[in-house]
């Protein structure tokens, strides 16, 4: 237990070393939900009208409406980034001084999984931080009730990562990662928009956002924000977290020869 | 108790056999060379004696346990030097050796007197804070194996561990792993291309096409030739 709690400690230490000498990835995981928060916020803001999403019964503004999405956001690249990181750490064989440790496999990765995770937290709480001095914030107890739904949207897409990376065999195949995942996974959810008025105009698209993890990441996101639950949002992310991980400790299992 | 064991040993990838049927002991204390032209079948056996990949047939015992069945015991007594540079280039010498402590279980003043020795043993010491991108070719092999040697273990595996490097520094690390045997008793098991490397009391395990070809020590081969002619007639490459 403790060999196995010293382990989860140099995990955590060693990515948020690697982080921190990232400047620029801290850069760009603020500056990204910024620039949707500031930016795309004014243009849209028109467009949409008085938004009143569930949990809310009173209009909010349209920046207050994406803002669990922009969390999600965080969360959602930083879960690809933490896969992108555990390929080049595989292509450059640090993966293998990890894999030989004297722990079971899926601990290991687990401790990945939560040290990715706790970054992620790092990065959505201080955009909430810079969110606030540009004059969009929520209710202080909030931001305390937010943690836990943060956390376990953090983990869910910190195991579809993961999962990712297992099949992911090159740094150069990231970039179609970019394309096919992380830009469907965001606009196929309700971090910008309603789904209702997805469903306007298409109802396959409308299944497929409702299907999304990510809409339900978002949606726990939101209702944590009011201080609610969402018990369906909860147990979608809870059952396609189990799912992501079970995929990665499938994959990771050590290559058996059938001889 | 031996060393390492590997008995009955076989792997392929998918239709294509990679080892067949090896079986050999490196008792403790004791040097082995593991030669083979490409293809022989090293790498593959390193990723088994590592634990990256398993087989079915054959059993491999590290100090007294199996692989197989008590995977966490048997990989918290092996040291590890793999032939790809694994070190994490923007963490200090100090941070490289104290994550890889963390994985085994080390931590305080255990963790820090371990690493120190081991940065010692291998005269890295006034190196200690500087980051491993500004270390040069020879340095990093040394980090990497004072890193190997941090959690105490009793078998080292190094899998072409000169590889890239000059003639100095070769020769220092392969003199240094002849010492770990000599004063520590430590299994070294050390693959490689290069003769040189070997020295006349050492253990030789010549691997060709997945197969043991000789395991012996290497004075009984070199009775009437050297070692690299030895090398070539039996795995016909000498013509």
């Amino acid at each position: 237990m403790r060999a196995s709690l010293l382990a989860l400690r140099a995990i955590v230490i060693r990515d948020v070393l690697r982080f921190v000498h990232q400047r620029s990835r801290f850069v760009a995981a603020l500056v990204r939900p910024l620039i949707w928060l500031v930016v795309f916020a004014a243009g849209f803001r028109g467009a949409f009208g008085p938004l009143t999403p569930p949990p809310h019964v009173t209009p909010i503004s349209y920046e207050m409406y994406i803002l669990p999405g922009l969390c999600g956001m965080i969360l959602l690249f930083n879960g690809m980034q933490s896969a992108l990181s555990l390929v080049y750490d595989r292509e450059m064989g640090s993966m293998r001084i990890l894999l030989t440790s004297p722990l079971p496999r899926w601990w290991l990765l687990v401790c990945r999984l939560l040290s990715s995770t706790a970054i992620s937290l790092l990065q959505v709480y201080a955009f909430l931080l810079v969110a606030m001095v540009f004059g969009i914030h929520i209710p202080l107890a909030g931001y305390v009730s937010a943690l836990p739904a943060v956390f376990l949207a953090g983990l869910m897409l910190g195991a579809f990562g993961l999962a990712m990376s297992s099949s992911i065999h090159q740094l150069e195949n990231f970039a179609g990662v970019m394309n096919f995942v992380i830009f469907p996974t965001f606009f196929l959810s309700s971090a910008l928009y309603p789904l209702a008025q997805m469903g306007e105009s298409s109802a396959l698209l409308l299944a497929l956002c409702e299907l999304n993890p990510f809409t339900h990441a978002v949606e726990l996101i939101r209702f944590a924000f009011a201080g609610h639950v969402n018990w369906p949002a909860l147990a979608w992310i809870l059952a396609t977290g189990a799912v992501f991980l079970g995929i990665t400790f499938r994959q990771y299992t050590p290559v058996r020869s059938l001889r | 108790m031996t060393g390492l064991s590997v008995r009955n040993l076989s792997y392929a990838y998918g239709a294509k056999p990679a080892l067949n049927d090896i079986s050999f002991n490196v008792e403790p204390g004791v040097f082995c060379a593991l030669i083979g032209p490409n293809g022989a079948g090293k790498s593959t056996l390193f990723a088994l004696l590592t634990r990256l990949i398993t087989s079915r047939t054959g059993t491999i015992e590290i100090a007294g346990h199996d692989l197989g069945s008590h995977p966490e015991k048997a990989l918290g007594k092996i040291g590890i030097v793999f032939q790809q540079p694994s070190l994490d280039l923007d963490l200090t010498v100090w941070r490289n050796l104290s994550y890889f402590a963390g994985l085994h279980g080390l931590s305080g003043q255990a963790a820090e007197a371990s690493i120190k020795s081991a940065l010692d043993r291998l005269d890295m010491a006034e190196r200690t804070h500087e980051r491993v991108r500004n270390l040069n070719g020879g340095h990093r092999r040394r980090l990497e194996i004072a890193r190997a040697l941090v959690h105490s273990p009793t078998v080292l595996l190094l899998d072409e561990p000169s590889v890239g490097l000059d003639a100095a520094a070769r020769r220092a690390i392969t003199e240094h792993a002849h010492d770990l045997c000599k004063t520590h008793g430590m299994t070294v098991l050390w693959a490689t291309h290069l003769t040189d490397e070997i020295s006349a009391d050492d253990q030789v395990v010549i691997l060709h096409k997945g197969q043991v070809l000789r395991n012996c020590p290497c004075h009984e081969l070199t009775r009437d030739k050297p070692l690299q002619e030895a090398f070539l007639e039996l795995t016909d490459q000498g013509t």
